[in-house]
């Protein structure tokens, strides 16, 4: 990793160690398989059910009422439908572009950062989801450190992280703005990366967790998806680039056969659309061209479903540990040894330096 | 004397294709000999007859001026020259046109004529026997289909044995100029089409004047040709002229991107820009209209001179007028290229196919690939020609005597104000008595135009090299 020995990798806690600034990682598969009735338990025997296995429920309560926070960046060029995605991923208008900007606007001089929150809500889960567009990455006829503002932005949120959590008088929940996600968008040439993706991805894979797609991958046929997916594979591999999920963190055999066969259909070629159509009698979300609908859920014709169930339905929680225990850990490491150490009492931003990259 | 024949013989100078039509134009009677009617008073003017007029000998041979008669007579091709022989009877001898005849109508059969309206057919075979030249450039970023689409164009496979780089080559890749010539041939004619390739364009992550290569090259196109122009053994002139330029613009903006913009401003007066919206099958119907607005009113934003397509004369009739109607109002065309083949009901066609359906890249419901070919090659090839050499050619050549005229007269100015300020009178310093010092300045003019020639000459054999 970076040139500081990081801090071991902490085995995901059960109950987490710290009072819960972050949201208690849903139960799921980490505790040990429930006694269920019955007193044969491994280890030290139990007489009788204690009940210990009703923690889930304790904390699926608390996670309930206190509500997720999960945050999301998007970069491309532009016109790679990265809103579209977005919206289409969450489903509802979730992107800046739905919040009142113009399809048309100007291309921006240099990269901006824009992040528009919403609340979500499914099956009695409140999740506040905010999305973090950069208008301007790539567009410019000179692109050169196009990554620089993206690079400060994020590390600004584990500033202010690391600032709340070195107070003497901590909230009770320090808000999270640290970015979980990178959604890093690759333009479907059909032949190989390009340069711009690889510097980009070089500079911040150590940073953020970065998942690449292939955008607006309607334009490849099948042959053409399978290859271009091989080379942008071994390009990343050439040039040690490693995306989320990261080989390193693999923690037993069944995270890493899981994880490896994500890792074998990444990049996902995606497809989206916030258009309905009818196709055999149902209703389905896709694009209408002149000779076929591209259904964007079906996973004969892209892999949206595919990037829909591992970001969140299986690795959202992943997600978010892997960037608070790793991610953030490093740069607060780094932070810390520069430094020779905070001083507790800086409420105020003066005199902390700027993140020091 | 002859009063079309200034304007012609510039024609002549210029363009050796069409060097033929010059001289046959120059060199046709004139216009009053043509009448069958006036062949009599003309008679009378030549009283003396130094031909003796006997029946059945062609009567127009006398009003003529002697000097061309020789050169009429040459002309065997001249099928109304067999009509004239006895114009009493209505036979005439089978005419080498067959049925591409302009005089076969049933109509013309009692009339006579003198018969240049075969100039046509004549200038057409002497050019098919010729043949034709066009080199078609196309530019754009990698990943856009161009090869796939030159290689549809034209139904060839120019890209067979291309090298992809890889991530670590193309860290250092700068923007290259490769060309790939093929012959093709096609009921008789022959096509000599040169491709020429930009990799490397728009694919650094700093771009900033990656178009100057692609200038230079045009550049320089057009700089040997001027020398060529300008040298004393014109007959085999090649024209490596680029005279279409195919600008690829990504679907997956939203219209223009800066680069796009900046290319095609800095090449719009040296090359016949043809935009094309590359990979139009990840678009929608409603997408492709929309983008195509977005990019015409930005085109017209930025003042950009793209090729214009000619004006139909007003007495063609209406399907012409609708066609070029519908030809203008699809730039950019919105285009699909496919190296497979795909068979579907009996029929072998290029096409894409995809999980949820064919794209046929011939369909017109699909793309306008089909508009590009007919335009490209069917309809407009001698137009983007005549545009090249009338419009971007010449501004260069005047560009070029310009600067060449100003260097001149600045290094003359420099030495004069040097030497004192005795002719402080404008320029041009009328001759002088030659003394020392204004032999001097004299070579040292000469010296600056020889430098500059030899700069050039060097910049050429790079070239040539590099090739």
């Amino acid at each position: 990793m970076s040139e500081i020995v990081p801090p071991e990798v902490r085995p995901k806690p059960v109950v987490p160690a710290k009072p819960s600034h972050v949201a208690p990682p849903s139960g799921a598969p980490f505790l040990p398989s429930p006694q269920g009735t019955g007193g044969e338990g491994r280890g030290s025997a139990l007489l009788g059910y204690i009940g210990i296995d009703t923690i889930i429920e304790q904390m699926r309560k608390k996670t309930m009422k206190t509500g997720f926070d999960f945050n999301i960046m998007v970069v491309g060029q532009s016109g790679l439908g990265k809103s579209t995605l977005v919206n289409t991923l969450f489903k509802s208008q979730v992107s800046r572009r739905s919040a009142s900007w113009s399809r048309d606007d100007k291309i921006p001089k240099t990269v901006e950062i824009k992040s528009v929150s919403h609340v979500i809500e499914e099956g009695g889960v409140k999740m506040k989801l905010t999305v973090v567009d950069t208008p301007g990455f790539g567009d410019q006829i000179n692109n050169d450190n196009c990554w620089a503002p993206i690079s400060k932005y994020i590390n600004e949120q584990y500033e202010k992280f690391l600032k709340e959590e070195v107070n003497i008088a901590r909230k009770k929940r320090i808000p999270d703005t640290r970015v979980h996600c990178c959604l890093y968008f690759i333009s479907p040439t059909g032949h190989s990366l390009r340069q711009l993706d690889i510097e980009f991805m070089k500079n911040l894979s150590r940073v953020v967790n970065i998942i690449p797609v292939i955008a607006k991958s309607d334009t490849l046929t099948l042959e053409e998806k399978i290859e271009f997916k091989q080379k942008v594979r071994k390009e990343l591999e050439v040039c040690g680039i490693e995306c989320y999920p990261q080989k390193e963190f693999d923690e037993d055999t069944e995270d890493k056969s899981d994880n490896d066969k994500i890792r074998e259909t990444m990049p996902f070629a995606v497809v989206g659309s916030d258009k309905e159509y009818q196709v055999n009698g149902k209703r389905v979300l896709g694009r209408k061209t002149a000779w076929g609908v591209v259904e964007v859920e079906n996973p004969n014709h892209c892999e949206f479903s595919l990037l829909r169930d591992f970001m969140i339905r299986s690795h959202l929680q992943d997600l978010k540990e892997v960037t608070h225990n790793i991610q953030y850990e490093t740069y607060r490491a780094r932070r810390l040894n520069d430094n020779g150490g905070l001083h507790p009492i800086n409420s105020s931003g003066h005199d902390t330096q700027e993140s020091n990259l | 004397m002859r009063c079309t024949d200034n304007a012609l013989s510039s024609l002549a100078i210029g363009d050796c294709e069409d060097a033929e039509l010059a001289y046959t134009m120059r060199d046709l009677p004139r216009a009053g000999h043509t009448f069958p009617g006036s062949e009599m008073p003309m008679m009378d003017r030549e009283p003396d007859s130094t031909h003796t007029h006997t029946p059945g000998t062609p009567t127009f041979t006398r009003p003529l001026s002697r000097s061309l008669e020789p050169e009429l007579v040459r002309r065997g091709q001249l099928s109304s020259m067999g009509s004239l022989d006895s114009p009493m009877s209505p036979s005439r001898p089978k005419s080498p046109w067959g049925r591409f005849d302009p005089y076969d109508s049933a109509e013309d059969q009692d009339k006579e004529y003198v018969g240049f309206a075969t100039l046509p057919n004549q200038v057409h075979r002497k050019s098919v026997k010729k043949g034709f030249a066009f080199t078609l450039m196309v530019a754009g970023e990698s990943g856009l289909g161009k090869s796939t689409l030159v290689n549809s164009l034209f139904l060839t496979d120019l890209y067979k044995d291309r090298k992809m780089l890889n991530a670590e080559e193309r860290i250092s890749q700068t923007v290259e100029i490769t060309k790939h010539t093929v012959s093709i041939e096609e009921k008789g004619v022959k096509l000599r089409l040169t491709i020429v390739d930009t990799p490397g364009f728009g694919d650094a992550v700093n771009n900033t004047e990656c178009w100057r290569t692609v200038e230079d090259y045009i550049d320089q196109q057009f700089e040997q040709y001027f020398r060529d122009e300008s040298g004393l053994n014109r007959k085999n002139i090649q024209d490596n002229r680029v005279h279409c330029c195919l600008y690829f613009i990504s679907p997956f903006g939203h219209g223009l991107r800066p680069m796009d913009v900046e290319f095609m401003k800095t090449l719009h007066d040296k090359v016949n820009i043809v935009p094309v919206l590359a990979k139009a099958d990840s678009l929608t119907p409603e997408e492709v209209r929309k983008i195509k607005m977005k990019i015409c009113e930005e085109i017209e934003r930025f003042n950009i001179n793209i090729y214009q397509f000619p004006e139909c004369d007003s007495d063609e009739d209406e399907e012409i007028k609708l066609q070029h109607q519908e030809l203008k109002g699809s730039i950019p065309f919105a285009v699909i290229g496919s190296n497979v083949q795909v068979e579907s009901q009996g029929r072998r066609f290029r096409a894409r196919q995809y999980p949820w359906g064919v794209v046929e890249v011939e369909n017109p419901e699909h793309s306008d690939f089909l508009k590009l070919r007919n335009m490209l090659v069917r309809t407009h090839m001698q137009d983007l020609k005549d545009v090249t050499r009338e419009t971007h050619y010449e501004n260069y050549r005047a560009q070029c005597i310009q600067n060449m005229t100003h260097m001149v007269f600045r290094e003359r100015k420099r030495s004069l104000c040097n030497r004192g300020r005795d002719s402080a009178s404008d320029l041009p310093v009328p001759l002088v008595p030659v003394d020392s010092d204004t032999e001097r300045l004299i070579w040292e003019k000469d010296e600056e135009l020889r430098r500059m020639q030899e700069v050039l000459e060097r910049i050429q054999e790079q070239m040539r090299h590099g090739h």
